[in-house]
């Protein structure tokens, strides 16, 4: 077994160097040597077990896995999972000690390893410089040069907190009304308080929803203010008490306060998942919201399984083309409703293998011929009035009525006594329930970025405006002539 | 009624770990490095690597105190000890110096550390007195020492 040991001291508060250390992805931020680096499988640097996968300067690629990681003992221990350096059964161990009587911090690396016979000393050497004195060096260099080199290249000043406001575009509602009443003008974000961070945003999703906060119907803000629900940015700033988010951490959010259509914007960092490298902004931006709500209505308010018929309404639609995909891939076999000729084709690329035009065709009926009377196990009904009450005839016995939204208008008081007829059960889900907590949030958006990694889910992007263009793109939207998903882009 | 104290210090010495750790490690030399101690002696003749024995020394304020050394690594560069009798009312007093080599630049990082009970209301004064006055500053007296030639 080879030992290699190497320590330094770091003339920096112990707080500020594990600040760096902890997150077990930063070290392409700052190592000479990491060109770049992920976390797979989209979990977080701080989750024991994380593996990070990265690449060295010279193309070379190596796997290693956080197997321990102690905030009481400012201390994390790793091992290799593969490389192309024969080093084996590889463990180290990394730990900070505070110097008490100055204010700086001790810092030892130390690990274990086999080599091929012969080429210890050669080995040995190579980490404990190549890796571990390189790493003193350049993380030395950043914590006190006064600068630091961000994941998007861009150099700014240490500490990341910034002073002063920081004025930027934005698309501001003046009132409610017509796409006229957007306007663009410059919108401050203030310097991030305890648990909230500074964004700059890359890629922005465009929503129906944004139409209803625009005209007023919905009054989820009131003007003048920006709009906007869901987007995908960079953290240029972090707040006091933010764990998990390091500056140039790509993050995303959906359904936080209105007020996405902005070139920056300070938010708690609560809202916020970090977006894996794989994911693009524009893609993130455009499924945040949609696909966060197609993975609670398929997996948490009824688990769709192998084997179930499901009824997907507006199949064509944001939330639809996903609710399609998802299903099919779960084995469901997915019956749709579509507004014309024209969406069977995008209903059925999305995996509806029975899309039913409903201006042409009775969709109980046809519903009832493809089930052979028996129905189907769960209905996803955003439609509202015009469909709830045939919604209910098309369930199976046993059947689940989700409506997750009334886009045709309020649906009729129901007569809940008449829904034993087929022990059927109705929901009315909201977002914000399956969302309230980071947890949610993180557990969500774990399985729809897996999801979208594996393949489970495609994001057709159907045009780009630039932001300060948002009253053309509402227009598009409004009159139908998008398809897809729609993004801004600042 | 007591309260648990943890005091932690550390510090750099500028000097390679096993030449700090030849002025330390000697149980009976506290007198030739620390600024407080007037004398010591090993009781009972016992050398002072021997461990379990004890080390009865006199302060420079002239109170008396007696420890008993429970462990002593030349491997780690280590050295656990406890107190037995003392003028600072602590109780299960037990204290850890520490070394260990600092790779880039042959220096030392120095801890010690101690853990130990007191009566209610007496922990911040305990904590200072010992964190301070006693390790502390024996940390500057031996990186002084250290460097001096």
């Amino acid at each position: 077994m080879v030992e290699v040991v190497r320590s330094t001291v770091v003339p920096a508060p112990i707080d500020r160097v594990w600040s760096v250390l902890r997150d077990f992805n930063s070290h392409h931020e700052w190592h000479p040597a990491v060109r770049e680096s992920r976390i797979e499988d989209g979990l977080r640097s701080d989750e024991v077990g994380c593996v990070r996968r990265f690449s060295l300067a010279d193309g070379a690629e190596l796997r290693e896995q956080l197997l321990r990681l102690s905030d009481s003992d400012h201390s994390y221990t790793y091992c290799i999972l593969d490389a192309p350096i024969p080093l084996y059964d590889y463990v180290a161990t990394v730990t900070l000690k505070p110097v008490t009587d100055a204010d700086a911090t001790f810092w030892e690396w130390r690990s274990s390893f086999r080599t091929p016979p012969g080429q210890e000393n050669q080995l040995a050497l190579l980490v404990a410089e190549s890796i571990y004195e390189a790493a003193f060096d350049a993380l030395t260099a950043r914590l006190t040069s006064g600068s630091t080199r961000s994941r998007d290249g861009s150099a700014s000043p240490v500490p990341a907190k910034s002073s002063g406001d920081r004025v930027c575009g934005g698309v501001v509602l003046q009132a409610f009304g017509g796409p006229e009443n957007l306007k663009w003008g410059p919108v401050s974000a203030p310097p991030p308080g305890p648990g909230e961070v500074r964004i700059e945003h890359r890629a922005i999703g465009l929503n129906y929803i944004d139409v209803y906060c625009r005209t007023g119907y919905f009054r989820l803000a009131e003007p003048p203010c920006p709009l906007g629900m869901e987007a995908c940015g960079v953290v240029t700033d972090v707040g006091e008490g933010v764990d998990g988010i390091l500056r140039g951490d790509r993050v995303a959010y959906a359904c936080a306060p209105v007020g996405a259509y902005v070139e920056c914007r300070t938010m708690p960092a609560a809202l916020l998942v970090v977006v894996p490298d794989e994911i693009s902004s524009e893609q993130a931006a455009a499924i945040m919201l949609k696909g966060m709500t197609a993975e609670f209505l398929l997996h948490r308010v009824h688990r769709v399984r192998d084997g179930d018929v499901v009824l997907v309404h507006a199949a064509a639609g944001g939330v639809g083309q996903f609710l399609c995909q998802w299903a099919r891939a779960i084995g469901a076999e997915v019956i749709g409703t579509v507004g014309s000729q024209d969406k069977v084709r995008v209903a059925r690329d999305n995996g509806c293998s029975h899309p039913i035009v409903y201006r042409e065709e009775n969709f109980v009926q046809r519903v009832a011929e493809i089930t052979d009377g028996r129905g189907v196990d769960v209905v996803y009904d955003a439609v509202g009035r015009d469909t709830f009450v045939h919604s209910y005839d098309a369930l199976a016995e046993r059947g689940h009525l989700v409506s997750y939204g009334q886009a045709s208008g309020p649906i009729e008081p129901i007569d809940i006594a008449a829904f034993a007829a087929k022990s059927a059960t109705v929901s009315r889900p909201n977002f914000g329930h399956y969302t309230s907590t980071p947890q949610q949030v993180r557990a969500i958006t774990d399985r729809l970025f897996r999801a979208l990694r594996q393949g489970i889910l495609r994001v057709d992007i159907g045009q780009r405006f630039g932001l300060s263009d948002a009253a053309d793109a509402h227009r598009a939207l409004e009159s139908r002539q998008t398809r897809g998903s729609t993004v801004l882009i600042p | 009624m007591t309260g648990v104290v943890k005091v932690y210090t550390s510090s750099v010495i500028d000097a390679p770990a096993d030449r700090v750790w030849a002025q330390v490690r000697d149980f009976n030399g506290l007198p030739s490095w620390h600024p407080l101690i007037a004398d010591s002696r090993i009781e009972g003749g016992d050398p002072p690597d021997r461990v379990g024995c004890v080390r009865s020394f006199t302060l420079r304020d002239g109170g008396s105190i007696r420890e008993r050394l429970l462990a002593l690594s030349d491997f780690d560069f280590l050295c656990v000890y406890a107190i037995l009798e003392s003028p600072m009312g602590v109780e299960d007093y037990v204290a850890t110096l520490k070394l260990t080599p600092i790779t880039d630049g042959d220096r030392t990082f120095a801890e010690w550390s101690a853990e130990f009970e007191c009566a209610l209301g007496r922990e911040q004064e305990l904590a200072e007195q010992i964190g301070q006055g006693v390790f502390q500053s024996g940390f500057a007296a031996l990186n002084s020492l250290m460097t001096r030639r």
